[in-house]
């Protein structure tokens, strides 16, 4: 028995020890040199960008289990896209337990950086970014996982996505931190996610700054259990660039965190500052949907202790200023539809609300149903306390070769 | 007469030439290998180096409805080894046993009115079906013809041809790297392959000229045939498997043409455990949700993809409809699918146009 021990932890040892760096430099064939790697490496292995600028025709693709992609830094490792010909993304990942670090992904035609279906994805140190500043034309996300668990965004800069500059979607176990996404339509979106905390990041220059929504019809809905705490949430002032028709291109320039449907979202010991719509924004789902499970509305929500300076100015959205000019000039800190009811199928349902909105006041618009605007009876309140407590969700505890990657 | 058939007759002309020695058997084994072979003959699936003549035991065959690739024409053909069935599944594709291998040669003559001059071969996939699943390997053709190299980064080259109608096309054709054949080839996160769905195999075939996989019938139906040379087990009759309907034939009614090609051209990614199960679209001939079949629905990770349109479907409107605009781009980043072509699928275009302009807001119809 013993013996055999010693001959496992030997054969463990070895296999450590077999794991090589797989150096790529970026002249000659980037895409063929580069793609090659990525098909070669080994479980455990380390493919090495060195520094420069590597361009390619077409996106790239990983599919092996526990591999490390390495740049020398994002100023320095520079993968280029402008010149791409194919595929929806910059690079691809569809294995699990990989971790894609220190480089940068520039002007990709789809999105930039996307895990799909995997476990223990790990995005660090890294930017994604459309050289030409915000347009239409850009891709729709920078930093791009989806459908994953155990999602690691630390440390990355994204810049000009005409959608999300980080955006996880139908995912569980997420944090996303100490991350800068500016000049993007929305700049971190958490979508039908379980189990998200977003902290100390910071969301600038955008059209908004930090959403968590829930969307009907998809595979894995009832986002919930989100908390957006310690952020910097200031100046979201591009105009939305989105293109029409994407959910995000709804979101008023200058919304510094909006919650769409979901349940039990937490946002607190954020500096939320200088936004001209809305310091934080609580809306249901306007859209018509067909999806007899859905819940469109935000419940079980908790904005408190934030420190909100001057927002809701200039509120960019049809009526805004004639609703401002109601309540005093300016949108208050929290923006509520205070919608309660919604349809189910042909059956009208209707929930008591559950909120813990304490950093008011709030201006609740009374609305009867989802986007019905007409039915508003814009009312301020100082806080709104109702329903019964609402726990906060545990911390996110990430696997804890994953969680050491951290910084 | 089509391109398959202009081969096949080639093959009974060459047939007659070697019949004297014995034919070289498949390289069964090598098939099974973890290390690819480097070139396509190491693997013996055709008589000659230019794999116009599949070798004894190599069975050609077709699909009712194809994934359009830039206007390439595909021969495809199957090899089960010696002794061993495939097995009938009714939904999805045959279940394969190990050792399986589905050949697909890339192919275009320099100009369609003569399908049967000039033919080049681009390409020469195989889906081999190992012990732990199917590895996907593509071989690329050299200029002369004579050999197929392993390429796994993926490659582009332009292909000129000439059109039925005359024109001259030039395509930015793009040979997939390894993890993009997986892309479309995924079910569940694994290599499956997509054509040889019983419902797609489920027409006939004009054997008449071929002779050379154990049986010499005339046309037939493939499933009937499968089964009678022994290659396929439990399939019911023909006239009791659902039949995919051939997108080109105008006798088939639009509807069923159009979920023909959507299923062939989309679902591969397109369903609820393919590589866009995220995007809640699903494509796939079993589909029936109204909802994710694109009525109505509003895109969630298009971006610019969207074009500016809020649904995917919009009923009676294929102006208005995301799934028309992104058939019909050439941008990568908007248009679809995100592989495999260069070029617009005009007709395809058309008859998916022509599926959404007739839609009325009651879908499906009853």
């Amino acid at each position: 028995m013993r013996n055999l021990m010693v001959a496992v932890s030997l054969w463990a040892i070895a296999g450590a020890a077999n794991a090589a760096v797989i150096k790529v430099t970026p002249d000659g064939d980037a895409q063929e040199k580069v793609q090659t790697a990525l098909l070669d490496a080994k479980p455990g292995d380390v493919v090495e960008l060195a520094a420069g600028k590597f361009v390619f025709t077409d996106g790239l693709s990983l599919d092996i289990d526990n591999v490390t992609v390495r740049g020398a830094g994002p100023d320095k490792t520079v993968l280029s896209f402008a010149g791409q010909k194919g595929a929806g993304e910059g690079l691809l990942i569809t294995s699990d337990k990989v971790t894609v670090r220190d480089l940068a992904v520039e002007d990709s035609k789809g999105d930039g950086l996307k895990a799909k279906g995997v476990d223990q994805i790990s995005f660090l140190n890294v930017r994604v970014e459309w050289t030409g500043g915000p347009k239409e034309s850009n891709g729709a996300y920078g930093v791009y996982p989806v459908s994953s668990t155990n999602v690691l965004v630390d440390r990355a800069v994204v810049r000009g996505a005409s959608d999300a500059g980080i955006y996880v979607g139908q995912s569980k176990n997420i944090i996303v931190k100490n991350s800068t996404a500016e000049f993007n339509v929305a700049g971190i979106e958490i979508e039908n996610c379980w189990n998200a905390d977003v902290f100390d990041n910071l969301a600038t220059r955008n059209a908004g700054g930090i959403l968590v929504f829930d969307m009907p019809s998809l595979p894995q809905k009832d986002g919930h259990s989100v908390r957006v705490f310690r952020n910097k949430v200031v100046k979201n002032d591009t105009a939305n660039f989105a293109p029409e028709g994407n959910i995000v291109a709804s979101v008023p320039t200058g919304t510094g965190v909006m919650v769409m449907a979901n349940r039990n979202v937490h946002v607190y010991g954020n500096e939320i500052d200088d936004n001209q719509t809305a310091a934080v924004m609580l809306v249901a789902f306007q859209k018509e949907y067909d999806d007899a499970d859905y819940n469109p509305l935000p419940r079980e929500v908790v904005v408190r202790d934030n420190k909100i300076g001057k927002n809701g100015f200039s509120p960019q959205f049809p009526g805004g200023a004639e609703l401002a000019q109601a309540v005093g000039g300016v949108i208050p800190p929290i923006l509520w539809d205070g919608v309660t009811s919604y349809s189910k199928g042909a059956q009208k349902v209707s929930i008591p609300a559950n909120m813990r909105l304490t950093d008011g006041p709030v201006l609740n618009l009374n609305l009867a149903a989802p986007a019905a605007m007409d039915t508003a009876k814009p009312g301020v309140e100082p806080t709104v306390q109702a329903g019964g407590a609402i726990a906060e969700p545990a911390t996110v505890v990430l696997p804890a070769k994953q969680a050491k990657l951290a910084s | 007469m089509s391109l398959l058939r202009v081969l096949a007759v080639a093959a009974v002309g060459l047939l007659a030439l070697t019949a004297a020695s014995p034919p070289a058997p498949v390289a069964a084994d090598l098939l099974l290998t973890e290390t690819p072979a480097q070139t396509l003959d190491a693997y013996g699936l055709f008589k000659d180096a230019g794999a116009r003549h599949p070798a004894a035991g190599v069975v050609p065959y077709d699909l009712n409805t194809p994934l359009f690739s830039d206007y390439a024409e595909k021969l495809r053909y199957v090899f089960v080894p010696p002794g061993q069935k495939v097995r009938y599944v009714e939904k999805g594709a045959l279940d394969f046993p190990v050792g399986s291998t589905l050949i697909k040669t890339f192919a275009y003559p320099a100009d369609f009115r003569r399908p049967n001059e000039n033919v080049r071969f681009v390409e020469t996939r195989l889906l081999i079906r190992k012990a732990n699943g199917w590895v996907a390997q593509t071989y690329v053709w050299n200029a002369e013809q004579t050999k197929a190299t392993l390429k796994r980064a993926g490659a582009r080259m332009d292909i000129s041809f000439i059109d039925v109608h005359g024109q001259t096309h030039t395509v930015d054709y793009a040979v997939p790297n390894t993890n993009q054949c997986k892309e479309c080839h995924s079910l569940d996160k694994q290599v499956a392959p997509i054509g040889p769905k019983a419902r797609n195999l489920n027409r006939e075939f004009d054997y008449s000229a071929k002779g050379d996989f154990r049986d010499n019938g005339d046309k037939a139906n493939q499933i009937t045939r499968w089964t009678k040379i022994g290659l396929l087990e439990g399939a019911p009759p023909p006239a009791r498997i659902p039949t995919t309907a051939r997108w080109a034939d105008p006798k088939a009614p639009l509807e069923a043409r159009a979920r023909a090609y959507l299923d062939a051209n989309c679902a591969h990614c397109h369903n609820p455990r393919g590589m866009a199960s995220n995007s809640g679209l699903f494509l796939d001939l079993e589909e029936t949700r109204a909802n994710h079949l694109g009525v109505g629905k509003n895109p969630v990770a298009a971006g610019r993809g969207a074009g500016g349109l809020a649904v995917s479907i919009k009923p009676g409107d294929p102006d208005a409809s995301i799934l028309a605009y992104r058939m019909a781009s050439k941008e990568p980043g908007v248009m679809m699918p995100e592989l495999g072509r260069s070029v617009t699928h005009r007709e395809g275009v058309e008859l998916v146009r022509a599926y959404i302009a007739g839609m009325k807001t009651h879908f499906p119809p009853l």
